[in-house]
């Protein structure tokens, strides 16, 4: 059952200065399963930040519809951003608690927070947090929320490989207890291998989708080994791809 | 060890009164009284229930000419700070309200309005209120957008963003706006109590001016200087601190 249909016929910039507009999305379309974790991947600057702003709602300037599969008809959303986007000026456990209108028991919060290696920080200040961590109460804000769809804009970009490669088993992890449907934005092919049940791979601006690989093997087996031969085989098997792999 | 600032300021005003002294010593004028003459009246003039009354009235009339030209500055420099075409439509409103001198806002006001409280408080607000503006409007237009786009994406309410995103990033500019409207409207003040009331600390000093009373003029000085001191320590700095601890 799809969850989650997109397609967009065209999103446009405008130029600074000058009146000419220019494409940055054309043609872009896909469907996704409920609970599917897809992972788009794409050369710098085509449009994977917009298509996640279009996606979730944050873009309303675009030809095309979103058409999501719930009880509203409206996407329900929560995004990890490049940024951790925390409210400096709030502890950790106030970061989380804001984005929930009822409120949300702090034992809730709590377990989320000992999943993520962070139940020391309850009442930290950002300031006072690597950014790895500051990373790791963004996705804690993201899963607390109930939401349909989790987008994620790079989220792990700029970590160093140990705690990156940290952030993404517990990304597994929590995805396992509180299955969502993701869309994890990344340029790492390795990452999408680790990560996805399929992999969106987007043109150069204007973007449009080239090509759709499923990943069928379960994630215990994504040995680095895995990995590597997998992407090998992406790049013999189709050429169009070879210049993101 | 450095010095306390208690210490500090305690060292530098004796200097400053031991400067008085001599100069008042030297001149032997009755136009400069010596600070002992000046605190022995300004004892008597507590004690006598004069000086506590004039005080409290002025005090009471800047509290709530601030009070209100701090709310009305906050939401309407907020508004104009977020929103282009508002602005650039009442933009000259602004302009003209900040170069209208205050002695003609005040004698306006009375005129219009006729000798009442209401006139003498409405005519402070108006002085201080597009220095308001103008201060949080700036604040409003370097919000961090990265945050409200946070706040959007997760559905904040409107009074949510305002008070989680936008009030902690105006602090800064309501706090400087604050410090320097508290300077001016004791100014103002004084003056629209001088111009039309009949009581408060400028109705009083306008009072011994007439009567040549210079030493009331410099013992009522002195206890508003140290009125403003007392605000400073027991109500901005705390405010100051507390909201620095997140840093």
């Amino acid at each position: 059952m799809n969850l989650l249909t997109v397609n967009i016929k065209r999103k446009q910039y405008q130029h600074h200065g000058d009146k000419s507009s220019f494409d940055v999305i054309q043609n872009l379309q896909f469907e996704q399963l409920s609970h599917e974790f897809i992972c788009l991947v794409g050369p710098s600057g085509c449009g994977k930040t917009t298509l996640l702003n279009i996606i979730g709602g944050l873009d309303n300037d675009y030809e095309g519809d979103i058409k999501i599969d719930n009880k509203s008809g409206k996407t329900n959303a929560s995004f990890v951003f490049q940024t951790p986007r925390l409210l400096p000026w709030r502890t950790v456990l106030e970061n989380i608690q804001l984005p929930h209108e009822t409120d949300i028991s702090p034992a809730t919060i709590e377990q989320l927070l000992l999943d993520l290696g962070l139940q020391n920080s309850l009442n930290s200040y950002p300031h006072h947090l690597s950014l790895g961590m500051q990373r790791r109460v963004a996705l804690a804000r993201a899963f607390s929320v109930n939401s349909d769809l989790l987008l994620m804009d790079e989220p792990f970009v700029s970590l160093d490989q140990p705690t990156a490669r940290k952030a993404r088993q517990l990304l597994l992890t929590l995805w396992k207890s509180q299955p969502k449907t993701l869309i994890f934005v990344t340029h790492d092919i390795d990452e999408a291998i680790q990560l996805a049940d399929r992999i969106l791979f987007l043109s150069e601006s204007p973007s449009t989708i080239i090509d759709d690989i499923a990943i069928n093997a379960p994630r215990s087996e994504r040995t680095p080994e895995h990995i590597n031969s997998f992407r090998n085989k992406l790049r013999t098997e189709h050429q169009r791809l070879a210049h993101l792999l | 060890m450095p010095r306390s600032s208690f210490i500090n300021s305690t060292l530098s005003l004796g200097l400053l009164l031991l400067v008085w002294h001599v100069t008042a010593s030297i001149a032997a004028s009755p136009v400069l009284p010596s600070p002992i003459l000046v605190f022995t009246t300004l004892i008597d003039a507590i004690n006598s229930g004069e000086l506590p009354h004039h005080l409290g009235i002025t005090l009471f009339r800047l509290a709530i000419s601030f009070l209100l030209a701090m709310l009305l500055g906050i939401a309407i420099g907020l508004a104009l700070g977020r929103c282009q075409q508002t602005n650039l439509f009442f933009d000259s409103w602004l302009i003209i309200l900040l170069n209208v001198p205050a002695l003609v806002t005040i004698i306006l006001c009375y005129i219009w309005f006729g000798l009442v409280e209401t006139a003498a408080i409405f005519a402070v607000v108006i002085n201080k209120l597009p220095n308001v503006i103008v201060t949080i409007r700036e604040g409003a237009r370097n919000l961090d957008e990265e945050l409200i786009e946070m706040s959007v994406a997760y559905r904040f309410s409107k009074w949510k963003t305002i008070r989680h995103v936008i009030m902690p990033q105006l602090y800064p500019y309501i706090m400087a706006s604050a410090r320097t409207g508290l300077a001016l409207i004791w100014k103002i003040v004084l003056v629209v109590e001088l111009l039309g009331r009949s009581d408060g600390m400028g109705y009083q000093i306008h009072l011994f001016f007439q009567l040549f009373d210079i030493t009331s003029i410099l013992a009522y000085t002195v206890s508003f200087i140290f009125v403003i001191q007392l605000i400073e320590t027991a109500i901005l700095k705390p405010l100051d601190k507390q909201s620095q601890r997140w840093k």
